[in-house]
């Protein structure tokens, strides 16, 4: 009996690994700095470092119940703080509907802006990772979703807190002084224990999309504290408050146009404030019969927070971009703009290019500019870290 | 037991056919009917015979050749969902499984008459679902010779119809028909398409251009019937004359009414758990 148990049980875990989807990719990515460094310790130059990011899915019950685990790995930098480990997702969903729940390491994304991810909030930020927001920690939750006729209403119960990262000795995009991890504190006892709670109500009517999200936990976002470490070294010390967020999002999708808000509203954080980003975007499809399209982006953020909450770069910028999709075989597409600070005037200029290669392989480039940032500005520190990306990935 | 559902379905079949038209009794109309009538009554007739597939489900196989003869090859599934409601068409699902950077892109899309449809797509390495813009009828698909607008669901009111005459298709005999679109943005003056007198099937259509110049011809071939009614083609063959490119698109597994094919696969939320 045992032996025909232990057989049944080698027979399912031999057929369960074969029904085992693995995708992802592995990749090289190489950024070179423009400029000199500014703060000791910082590399110059080039940096490189190897990517991974397997995806493993394993589905039952006519997909109905769905496995995914996604472990994410960067090596071979030269910032230590910056070659870093981290479960991406490692989550079971089950699809009883109405309802459906997913158990785990869970990640997803709130908002429709395309230069302010002011309302996303369930995922810490991977800081270290890019400039620009959309890489993200995993999030350890119970996520259960209830989808009606009026709409899908999704709750979240996240046990376990995610410290952002942020850059060493060695990295660049950093204050003079460099964040001490070891050093982080929080507001509430509980600490990074403390149970963070999400409400989101989702649907759409016609043309028109919208959400609408309350938060209330540990603020994502931390007070950069400056103090001494346990050497006596200036560090700048992580302080995550407890915060209430209510937020919306609305995207109309007319004709080439979609007009796009997202809005908030933030207390624990010295008084109330108010953030919003809204915009639009027009495209022109397949211009003379190319199947080129060209869209053109303009979008404005602004931010009431005081210095009692984390600072932000978008409190009053403008964004004006544009996207190129060739349509073509290689997926080939551009994506260029500038944030601009309308107090300062201070740019931040980016690109990124993309086409595939083959099959299997894609080629991406990526620029950042820092312009113009005065003294006073936390765009100053990054003013010698204006740097061009080429990545190459093999997905599988 | 048997019995009952045997009955039920000869009851279906006695229906179905009860309004069903046969080519011969569309062309005794000729001379009554003009022949932007004659040519609706086809079209009408053609989607009479395919009501009634509730849901399916099919795996798609895409090639796209280059003017040199380079091809390479897209992975797709997909469900679509039967709207029966006046006014509205069907909703699809369309998962993509290659190329490997773009597995689990998903294209969900609700398709209107006139109104442009409501879609969206969801990204899976951001978790982003987003609405996007049906305003484009006549970009590519994917950089395919396949335009948005070819792969919508062919609703009957989307068009005007003309019927122009008979000709051999093949083994068959054809209806020679043209289309007009009715819809904003097409790429298209007209469609000159050949339907089969036999099960109403399309066998080709010739896309003529804004200039009316002859851009693009589609060949449907490898017809089965499923349910002992509804007729899918496996090939789809996409000529561009003007840049000598192909699009190959051929079916596998098709499925119909599938218990595991549920409406709620088609909603908006269902697309962050899709796969």
């Amino acid at each position: 009996m045992k032996k025909f148990v232990l057989f049944g049980l080698t027979a399912w875990v031999a057929s369960a690994a074969q029904a085992v989807d693995l995708s992802g990719y592995m990749g090289y990515q190489g950024r070179y700095f423009l400029h000199d460094t500014l703060m000791p310790g910082q590399s110059a130059g080039a940096q490189h470092a190897l990517i991974l990011e397997p995806e493993f899915q394993y589905d039952w019950n006519n997909r109905r119940d769905q496995f995914t685990f996604v472990p994410y790995a960067r090596l071979g930098e030269d910032d230590a703080k910056r070659n870093h480990f981290d479960i991406r997702e490692l989550n079971w969903l089950h699809d009883a509907y109405p309802y459906e729940v997913r158990v785990g390491i869970i990640k997803d994304f709130w908002g429709v802006t395309e230069s302010n991810h002011l309302i996303d909030i369930i995922n810490q930020t991977d800081a270290i990772e890019n400039t620009d927001g959309e890489d993200k920690l995993g999030q350890p939750a119970v996520q259960v979703a209830y989808q009606a006729d009026w709409g899908t209403l999704r709750g979240y119960l996240m046990p376990f807190f995610r410290e952002r990262t942020y850059p060493g000795v060695n990295g660049r995009f950093r204050a003079p002084i460099v964040v001490d991890r070891k050093q982080t504190e929080y507001e509430h006892d509980l600490g990074r224990m403390h149970p963070d709670i999400a409400l989101r109500y989702s649907h759409y009517i016609g043309d028109w999309d919208f959400g609408v999200s309350h938060f209330h936990g540990t603020s994502r976002e931390p007070l950069l504290i400056p103090r001494l470490n346990a050497s006596g070294e200036p560090v700048l010390s992580p302080y995550y408050q407890i915060i209430d967020q209510t937020a919306i999002d609305v995207q109309a999708t007319k004709d080439a146009w979609l007009w796009k808000l997202e809005a908030m509203t933030r207390s624990g954080q010295g008084d109330r404030f108010y953030a919003a980003a809204f915009g639009l975007e027009y495209t022109f499809y397949d211009i003379k019969r190319t199947g080129i399209d060209f869209g053109v982006i303009a979008e404005y953020s602004h931010d009431t927070r005081t210095n009692f909450a984390p600072q932000t770069i978008l409190d009053d910028d403008i964004f004006v971009g544009g996207r190129v999709t060739w349509n073509d075989i290689q997926d080939t597409s551009l994506l260029a703009g500038a944030i601009i600070d309308r107090d300062t005037k201070e740019r931040y200029v980016s690109a990124e290019f993309e086409r595939r290669l083959g099959q299997n392989y894609k080629l991406e480039l990526e620029s950042r500019f820092f312009i113009g940032a005065p003294i006073n500005s936390v765009g100053y520190f990054s003013r010698s870290d204006d740097y061009v990306q080429l990545s190459l990935s093999r997905y599988f | 037991m048997f019995k009952s559902l045997f009955t039920v379905a000869s009851l279906s079949l006695v229906s179905a056919s009860a309004f069903a038209l046969t080519a011969d009794e569309i062309l005794a109309k000729k001379d009554q009917v003009t022949a932007e009538e004659l040519g609706k009554m086809i079209a009408q007739e053609a989607d009479r015979r395919d009501i009634g597939w509730s849901t399916s489900s099919q795996k798609m196989t895409m090639k796209l050749t280059n003017a040199h003869g380079e091809s390479v090859i897209r992975e797709m599934r997909s469900k679509n969902l039967e709207i029966q409601e006046e006014g509205k068409g069907d909703w699809a699902i369309t998962v993509f499984d290659t190329p490997a950077d773009v597995e689990g892109t998903a294209f969900l899309s609700y398709t209107n008459i006139l109104e442009p449809d409501d879609q969206w797509l969801y990204l899976p390495a951001l978790k982003r679902v987003k609405r996007i813009s049906s305003r484009n009828k006549s970009g590519p698909f994917v950089g395919s010779e396949f335009a948005f607008e070819d792969l919508s669901s062919r609703e009957v009111e989307k068009y005007t119809y003309k019927y122009i005459g008979q000709e051999a298709c093949g083994e068959l005999e054809c209806f020679k028909l043209e289309a007009y679109p009715a819809y904003e943005h097409s790429g298209y003056t007209k469609q000159v398409a050949l339907i089969d007198t036999a099960e109403f099937r399309s066998q080709k259509i010739d896309f003529y251009n804004r200039r009316n110049a002859l851009l693009k011809t589609l060949e449907s071939s490898d017809y089965k019937q499923y349910l002992g009614q509804y007729w899918r083609p496996h090939t789809l063959f996409m000529q561009n004359h003007l840049t000598k490119k192909s699009t190959t698109l051929n079916f596998s597994e098709y499925m119909f009414k599938d218990p595991n094919v549920r409406e709620s696969d088609f909603r908006k939320s269902a697309l962050k758990r899709i796969r």
